[in-house]
């Protein structure tokens, strides 16, 4: 049975491992230079403000690929489960080979079983490669971005850590599930990809959040706790943002008065008074962030701490591997019932 | 005689159509039983129960004296080449062979390889470059070289022309010869069961019509032509299969052990075909065929 998944399987664990292999040969000719920049930038940029632009233009000057590669990372569980998983058992069924499969001397379980373990370890080890190569990668963008990019955001959280293995496994078994119910591999695909998208919406805005509690927190305004500040034109009131904690995951920001309120924007014109520009230096005096302090306002944040990026991605693997062992055993179930 | 399936009162329903009911079998072990019926008679559920792909909905169901499917020594008795033949079209022959030999623990190389040599199968080739007969042949070696005691065939020869229908028959009446297989071979047309068979069973419409050895029913069908008369007047050990009426004269199938003694009629002897034919069309379910001759 072993040789005979191994060889139905080959073809498509090649192109899957082959385009992996080549992504990682790209990130493994490109990840010193890479590293080597950060490290030079670094050595010769002096002073302390003169760093934090380095790294600033270091991060952004990078994003692009960031984002192409976080992508790429997330398209290896919808690739297996669409090209590995949705045909496993549905195109048996399509060409009628099932039953010459079922008619030797294996169980409809066993010939399950050894397909699923031997396509499922392939999927995991394919999305866990995939998030390792990156990872390795990208790490000095995140040494460099530490302020701007948080791990936990939804499109990174995705493509790091152990979620991408975990997703991998998943999409696959949900793929075989989907080939076990629908018995037609063109609408296994699709339902396959419908409901993994819907997932990787539907978890990152409507659950992962509320997974732990969230940290709320009241901070005074001062320069280096607001990351920015606007008016809808000139005179009007000011709106303040507050700066993100390096790392956090930032789900609500807003700014309240003295009596705790959550108000819009404070009262001020950033053309006149206190917060008239400084024509010494970017952006206001420090006596607007004293005057806003005094008339009694305070930034409020709900994040999650980028020191809980781990914890996150423990539980998120261990919901999918719940999901994966539930859609399993329907696998099990199911194809004791096909005909 | 041991029987190689029995079944009693054996049901299969999809939604609310029975694929098959009330199934009361005993299919001689040792024998070539063919299995005729027209097209969505019930022939692949019955086939697919046996083997222990289709779990019955009513009924129940021994064959070789165990549970179908019920584990790989039951699964090792019965080989089943299913309908249309399916094999593995990325699949070379020889990794056909090394798919049977890793799978079955009776397989039984040497027969694999002197049939895939005798029918001339290049073994480099890929299933889905061969020809309908050679794909059916690759099935059977399968099938055989597995070594079963049950050898299981749906509508094995649909697909194919007439000389690869007999070369296919042939192969499997000299392997069940040899192997002393038992055989269930299931076919909508007669005259491929007629020339390889010994047994015959009738599925119309989901139901067992007639079952029996094929030389009684040949000496039990009589086909009598007389004056026109009313069917419910003959004896009472005389059952009309079919009737057919002109102004004057009545023909009649009629199934009997004993002869017919009637002067008024005069008798004659019918082809398996002409009696098959004549329980799908006539019968006491449906209204006798009317024939204008």
């Amino acid at each position: 049975m072993i040789w005979l998944t191994w060889r139905q399987f080959r073809v498509q664990a090649a192109v899957v491992f082959g385009l992996l292999a080549a992504l990682a040969l790209g990130l493994a000719v490109t990840g010193p230079g890479l590293a080597g920049d950060y490290r030079d930038g670094l050595a010769g940029c002096g002073s302390g403000e003169a760093c934090d632009r380095f790294r600033q233009h270091f991060f952004s000057g990078h994003q692009v690929q960031l984002v192409l590669l976080s992508a790429a990372v997330l398209l290896v569980p919808a690739v297996v489960g669409l090209f590995w998983g949705a045909p496993l058992v549905a195109r048996e069924i399509e060409g009628g080979t099932h039953r010459l499969a079922w008619g030797q001397t294996v169980s409809r379980r066993r010939w399950l079983a050894v397909k699923l373990a031997m396509a499922g370890t392939a999927a995991a080890a394919a999305g866990g490669a995939a998030t390792l190569a990156v990872s390795w990668w990208s790490e000095p963008l995140f040494k460099a971005g530490a302020g701007n990019a948080s791990r936990l955001e939804p499109a990174l959280f995705a493509s790091h850590g152990v979620a991408p293995a975990g997703y991998a496994l998943f999409s696959f078994v949900l793929g075989v599930a989907a080939g076990l119910l629908f018995r037609r591999t063109l609408i296994a695909m699709a339902a396959t990809l419908a409901v993994f998208a819907a997932l990787q919406f539907a978890i990152p805005l409507l659950v992962r959040p509320h997974l732990m509690t969230p940290v709320r927190a009241d901070i005074p305004i001062t320069r280096d706790t607001v990351g920015g500040l606007y008016s809808n034109g000139p005179g009007g009131p000011v709106h303040v943002e507050a700066r993100t904690p390096a790392g956090a995951w930032v789900l609500s920001r807003g700014v309240v008065d003295a009596r705790g309120r959550s108000v819009d924007a404070i009262p001020l014109k950033l053309d006149a008074g206190a917060c008239a520009p400084d024509p010494s230096r970017m952006g206001p005096k420090d006596s607007c962030f004293q005057q806003m302090a005094q008339m009694g306002y305070r930034l409020r944040l709900g994040y999650h701490p980028g020191s809980r990026f781990w914890t996150f991605q423990w539980i998120e693997i261990g919901v999918f591997a719940l999901l994966t062992a539930a859609l399993t055993g329907f696998c099990f179930w199911r194809i004791r019932r096909l005909s | 005689m041991t029987a190689a399936v029995r079944t009693r009162g054996l049901g299969k329903r999809y939604g609310r159509r029975w694929a098959l009911t009330d199934c009361t079998l005993d299919v001689p072990a040792g024998r070539v039983v063919g299995l005729v019926g027209p097209n969505g008679a019930g022939k692949t559920t019955l086939l697919n129960m046996v083997v222990g792909q289709l779990a019955p909905t009513s009924g129940t169901i021994e064959v070789l004296g165990g549970a179908p499917g019920g584990g790989a020594a039951q699964l090792a008795k019965v080989g089943y080449v299913a309908q249309e033949t399916p094999t593995y079209a990325g699949l070379t022959v020889a990794e056909h062979l090394r798919l049977g030999a890793k799978l079955n623990p009776r397989w039984d190389d040497a027969v694999a390889r002197r049939r895939i040599e005798r029918l001339g199968l290049d073994p480099a080739k890929k299933a889905g470059r061969l020809s309908g007969g050679q794909r059916a042949q690759l099935a059977l070696t399968l099938g055989i070289a597995k070594r079963p005691e049950l050898l299981v065939l749906d509508e094995p020869v649909a697909a194919l022309d007439p000389l690869a229908r007999r070369e296919f028959l042939q192969g499997l009446m000299e392997a069940a010869a040899e192997h002393d297989l038992s055989v269930l071979l299931s076919s909508h047309l007669v005259s491929d069961l007629e020339r390889v068979c010994d047994h015959l069973i009738m599925l119309l419409e989901a139901r067992v019509r007639v079952a029996g050895d094929i030389d009684d029913l040949l000496a039990e069908h009589l086909l009598l032509t007389g004056p026109r008369r009313d069917p419910a007047d003959l004896p009472a050990g005389q059952h009309v299969v079919s009737a057919s009426h002109t102004d004057r004269q009545s023909t009649l199938l009629v199934r009997t052990t004993e002869p017919v003694h009637d002067p008024a009629w005069s008798v004659d002897r019918v082809g398996l075909e002409d009696i098959v034919l004549a329980y799908m069309t006539g019968g006491d379910r449906r209204p006798a065929l009317e024939v204008i001759s």
